[in-house]
């Protein structure tokens, strides 16, 4: 069986972010960046079920700029086994994600796809849905557990109030939340064998697939600062305010 | 044209987020019809006939819309479109999983969990776990949105009874995604995304015994919910869908009570508009005493029991 894990590069999660004072968008520059936090934990998965003998393939798809290479090396250390670049150097919404997906998964014929639930850059958690949706595989969000038997994939979702646990028939897409797993460190060893696993890249443009963003950025400002708090002494002192001055009890 | 807003409901009632999806579709200015899709939902929708601003209720019924899976939904949600040039619903996991395969049908672009309507189609969200807010303008036809529920007041109910209708729904091919079950999380205090007040634990509470030692008595004095950090709901402390944050959920409440937790972004992201922050850290520097109030430097384990014989 194989499975297609798209990974998005962002701005790595530890980096604060830094709004540009012209309302512009967001300051990248010489900032670290690095593969979307859930993408590593979907890629964690499919690699899991290669090394359980479920899976016969693992295939990381990004899309993005040249700079998304490394993203796939990462992605190519920690144990996928062919990487594909969709080379783009313009900002490529979700629904254009998807259908960029959509014709790999057509050239592909993967089993799965196990993708993020959330890239946190813009925070759109849309495009898992949006590729089950174009290509009519069953969807199984949020994933915090995953057990693949014949044709058949078994997940279960965190979602408001619990949990809850579908039955998909494959193919499939599901996307993972952060309970999935715990991603592994890729070994030095790994990293070095990495750079000679194959890594192909593609033009966006040789896909067929318009890429004009549907959504018009007007402008990106930083949130509203609170104002200053104070620092209580005591609880007893942290009451009285709550009481006397904030009165919320 | 007209907006239309999916419900979220579990066959017997409506939840309150939809009432807040219904205010953010207010401020768009056309008339609202709202969609009810379950099995043996007729009372979520005669409430949602009781929701004042809405003119019309659409009901589907059907074994296929007993679970509020995606699939079904999103073609029903798509059949229905045409006269719509709105579609929304509260951004839960719920509207969440639904809202992205109507839009990728229509062949649009989402605008995800607005926390503002500048106008019908102009809207504002938050990036990057709330360190920045866009302004995003809708260019295509139809507008598919869901909507930051604690940014927006609730709709009124009780007054209202708008009509009813029917629509029939058969999916068009036999499904292929099987609901096996749901196993709620034991939670015995108010909702935890509606709740007046929130008190919330982090790392530190250091054991699921000590976190429901400390949390439960505190809350069950201020008649709070209970909410956790990511690393209190990954150390196993608190359930899955208590956890507060950029992936968890969003929080506005009146009073949220941060009790060893350090602030990360990511957790800011779910609470930082709460009105007012109450931090309790050992750490003088942790950058939840940033967004704090009142912050108060001190053990948890003594100055928490201390709290809540205070308050009690
Ligand atoms: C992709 C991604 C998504 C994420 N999503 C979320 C999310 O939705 N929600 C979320 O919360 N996090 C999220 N995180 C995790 C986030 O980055 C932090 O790791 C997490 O919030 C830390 O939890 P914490 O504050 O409980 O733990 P810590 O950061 O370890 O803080 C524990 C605090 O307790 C204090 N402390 C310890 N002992 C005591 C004591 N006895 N008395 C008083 N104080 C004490 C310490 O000083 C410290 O400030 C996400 C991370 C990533 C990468
Ligand atoms: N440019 C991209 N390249 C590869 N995968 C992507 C890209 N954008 C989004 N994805 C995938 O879609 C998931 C959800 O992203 P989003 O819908 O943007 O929040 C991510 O976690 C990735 O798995």
């Amino acid at each position: 069986m194989k499975i297609l894990v798209p990974v998005k590069r962002v701005l790595d999660a530890n980096v604060a972010v830094r709004v540009k004072p012209d309302g512009s968008g967001v300051d990248l520059a010489n900032l670290k960046m690095s593969m979307n936090p859930f993408d590593e934990i979907a890629l964690e998965e499919a690699v899991r079920l290669k090394e359980a003998g479920v899976a016969s393939d693992v295939v990381a798809v990004s899309i993005g700029p040249a700079q998304a290479q490394d993203t796939l090396r990462s992605a190519l250390a920690m144990g996928a086994d062919t990487a594909i670049l969709v080379l783009t150097d313009q900002p490529v919404e979700p629904l254009a994600v998807a259908r960029l997906l959509a014709v790999l998964v057509e050239r592909e014929a993967p089993d799965l796809v196990i993708m993020g639930k959330q890239a946190i850059d813009d925070d759109s958690n849309q495009t898992a849905q949006m590729l089950s949706a174009l290509v009519g595989w069953p969807q199984a969000t949020f994933a915090s557990k995953v057990e693949v038997s014949e044709a058949v994939v078994t997940v279960t979702r965190e979602v408001d109030g619990g949990l809850e646990t579908l039955e998909l028939d494959l193919p499939a897409v599901i996307s993972a939340d952060l309970r999935l797993n715990t991603p592994r460190y890729a070994s030095l060893p790994n990293v070095m064998k990495a750079k000679k696993k194959p890594l192909e890249q593609i033009e966006a443009s040789e896909l067929g697939i318009d890429l004009t963003p549907l959504l018009k950025i007007l402008e990106t400002r930083a949130p509203e600062a609170r104002k200053p708090g104070s620092t209580v002494e005591s609880v007893a002192d942290l009451v009285e305010r709550l009481k006397t001055e904030a009165r919320v009890i | 044209m007209s907006t239309l807003v999916l419900a979220e409901h579990d066959n017997a009632r409506l939840n309150p987020a939809t009432l807040r999806a219904i205010s953010a579709a207010s401020a768009l200015g056309a008339p609202i019809h709202i969609l009810v899709a379950g099995e043996g939902c007729d009372a979520v929708a005669a409430e949602a006939a009781s929701i004042s601003g809405v003119e019309k209720v659409l009901v589907a019924n059907g074994a296929a819309l007993a679970h509020g899976l995606a699939e079904p939904l999103g073609e029903l949600i798509v059949s229905v479109a045409e006269p719509y040039r709105h579609i929304a619903a509260a951004a839960t996991s719920f509207g969440k999983n639904v809202l992205p395969r109507v839009a990728a049908l229509l062949g649009v672009m989402q605008v995800s969990d607005i926390s503002a309507v500048v106008s019908d189609t102009i809207f504002e969200r938050p990036i990057y776990a709330g360190g920045a807010i866009q302004k995003v303008e809708a260019t295509g036809e139809k507008i598919v949105l869901t909507v930051r529920a604690p940014a927006f007041e609730m709709a009124a109910t009780g007054e209202a009874t708008a009509p009813i209708e029917t629509v029939a729904f058969t999916p068009s091919s036999p499904a292929r995604t099987r609901f096996v079950g749901k196993e709620r999380a034991a939670g015995k205090g108010p909702d935890l995304a509606s709740a007046r007040i929130v008190v919330s634990g982090g790392r530190a509470l250091g054991s699921a015994e000590n976190f429901e030692a400390l949390l439960t008595p505190l809350a069950e004095t201020l008649g709070a919910a209970i909410g956790a950090s990511r690393a209190a709901v990954d150390a196993g402390y608190a359930p899955n869908d208590w956890q507060v944050g950029q992936t968890g959920k969003v929080v506005q409440p009146d009073l949220y009570i941060a009790i060893g937790i350090s602030g990360a972004i990511q957790h800011l992201a779910g609470m930082k508009n709460a009105r007012v922050i109450v931090a309790i850290d050992k750490d003088p520097d942790a950058a939840i005493f940033g967004v704090a109030d009142y912050g108060l430097v001190a053990d948890i384990f003594e100055a928490v029991p201390e709290l809540t014989k205070a308050l009690s």
